[in-house]
């Protein structure tokens, strides 16, 4: 019939524990928000794609100015998947643990492994979307095959590590301030122009070519696109800024999430 | 083995100030030690038995314990409403590492939910919630169980079942028992305590603890109470 709980002790255990747990969220997560109606766990990744495929042709249709001759199927593809990666997590993190509280019951789960599974989801659909988009437009030939696949996973890989460190942060501030889910929809509205998804850097006057370069952001983009267009493109981004910049937004994300964990009160 | 609570402490922070909960809470429970506390609405029963879950932490003091020590049973806000009563059970499963076939088999034997465990639990009624919350609570064996409140669940015919699962099978568990029904606490439990003032009182016996908690919540004999005799007609 039932069973004792392991008492796993030790690092290996307690990682165990953990990784047993973030899964069990992970799956629960996909069931709640998917169901098992029509396509399911599906809509993970066909809802992004829904939004890429829309935007690409509104783009292409309106000769959108990018300010470069481009390709624009690729352009938007890469532009506005980084959206999606970067936007969604910190939305699916705001109010997450209060959504959850009750789970606090169960001594394995901590609010990180919360977290953690929603943002492996986000990370997952916006990977999935954009892989599948990206193969089916390069077999279709819409668009050329990236020059240099590495440079573009390194770029995406750089914006899923900013858009966790700053979901996890802006989850945890949202635990203590309402303020956090009222400002983060404008603050997300207004970042998406000025993210790099809709210009190219080298292609906006030098005075505001410094003032984007500002936004963390810009670089993980622009990275993205150098695997795409490789010389065809002047991409322009530096890791000596983004990388210490993410460095300082875990700590500070890990420092919140602690000082919220440790005050979690379920109802 | 057994948990040991050391001078526990817990204030929160409220916008009129700081409340004191728990202050100075110590005892020790060893294994077939079943706790009961009374206390009136508000005294921190509910508190300790959080802190105890490990679901919060103490303002300061200790809990150390060697024992696996239960969420509160048949609490039942841990289900997710959208998903099914087997999803449920399959969730608490994955957390807790278990078989989740053997688990689903216990369930559908002791709730006795029958199609309705494959509907989501939003639809349940509150004594089906209630069933489910029991049988879901009795899949994984703790050594210590934390009961906040259980008097109140499901028919009578289920009750008797639940003590049967609690109180027979796991007779050799340590227990925390918390509760306003002192009859409840009375036949449940072998050690008593009385939560005043934020602070916790230890019995042996029964009829002085349940004596403290009577002047506690201010109940008075009516009048001609020791005459009183009830007709068995």
């Amino acid at each position: 019939m039932a069973s004792a709980p392991s008492q796993d002790t030790g690092w290996n255990g307690r990682l165990q524990v953990q990784g047993r747990v973030i899964s069990a969220l992970f799956r629960r997560e996909i069931l709640t928000r998917f169901g098992r109606h029509n396509i399911g766990f599906m809509w993970l990744f066909v809802e992004p794609m829904l939004f890429t495929v829309g935007v690409t042709v509104l783009w292409t249709a309106t000769k959108s100015v990018h300010g470069s001759d481009l390709p624009i199927v690729a352009f938007a593809l890469a532009g506005y998947s980084s959206v999606l990666l970067w936007r969604n997590m910190p939305g699916r993190c705001i109010g997450a643990l209060r959504a959850n509280l009750a789970l606090m019951y169960h001594r394995n789960i901590k609010v990180a492994d919360i977290y953690i599974a929603r943002l492996l989801l986000e990370f997952g659909g916006a990977t999935i979307s954009f892989a599948a988009l990206g193969t089916a437009f390069v077999a279709s030939g819409w668009m050329a095959p990236p020059e240099d696949i590495l440079t573009v996973i390194g770029g995406w890989m750089l914006i899923a590590w900013f858009g966790s460190a700053l979901a996890i942060l802006m989850g945890a501030l949202s635990h203590q301030s309402e303020l956090v889910d009222k400002l983060w929809h404008p603050f997300s509205y207004l970042l998406f122009p000025l993210s790099g998804a809709a210009f190219m850097v080298a292609a906006l006057p030098i005075f505001a070519q410094e003032i984007v370069l500002w936004i963390p952001i810009v670089h993980g983009v622009e990275m993205v696109r150098d695997g795409f267009f490789g010389s065809e493109a002047r991409a322009i981004y530096d890791l000596g800024y983004l990388i210490p910049f993410n460095l300082a937004l875990s700590t500070a994300a890990l420092v919140t999430l602690r000082y919220v964990a440790r005050r979690v009160v379920p109802e | 083995m057994s948990l040991k609570v050391e001078n526990l402490r817990k204030v929160y922070k409220t916008r009129f100030g700081e409340n004191l909960v728990l202050d100075g809470i110590s005892f020790e429970l060893e294994m077939g030690e079943r706790l009961g506390i009374l206390g009136r609405n508000g005294a921190g029963k509910s508190t300790l038995v959080r802190l105890i879950s490990g679901a919060e932490r103490p303002t300061s003091g200790s809990i150390a314990s060697d024992m696996s020590i239960s969420w509160p049973i048949a609490f039942g806000g841990a289900f997710q409403p959208n998903l099914t009563g087997l999803d449920n059970v399959r969730f608490i499963s994955r957390i807790y590492g278990q078989d989740a076939e053997k688990n689903i088999a216990f369930v559908e034997d002791f709730a006795e939910l029958g199609s309705y465990l494959k509907e989501e639990v939003r639809f349940y009624s509150s004594g089906m919630r209630a069933r489910l919350a029991f049988a879901i609570s009795m899949i994984i064996e703790f050594d210590c169980f934390l009961i906040d409140e259980i008097a109140a669940v499901g028919d009578a015919r289920f009750h008797e079942r639940c003590d049967d699962e609690l109180f027979t099978k796991r007779a050799d568990r340590a227990m925390i028992i918390v509760s306003h029904d002192a009859a409840y606490v009375r036949d449940k439990c072998n050690r008593w305590g009385v939560l005043h003032d934020s602070k916790m009182e230890y019995y042996d016996d029964f009829e002085l603890a349940y004596a403290d908690f009577k002047e506690y919540i201010g109940w008075k004999p009516p009048e001609g109470w020791d005459q009183l005799q009830v007709s068995t007609a």
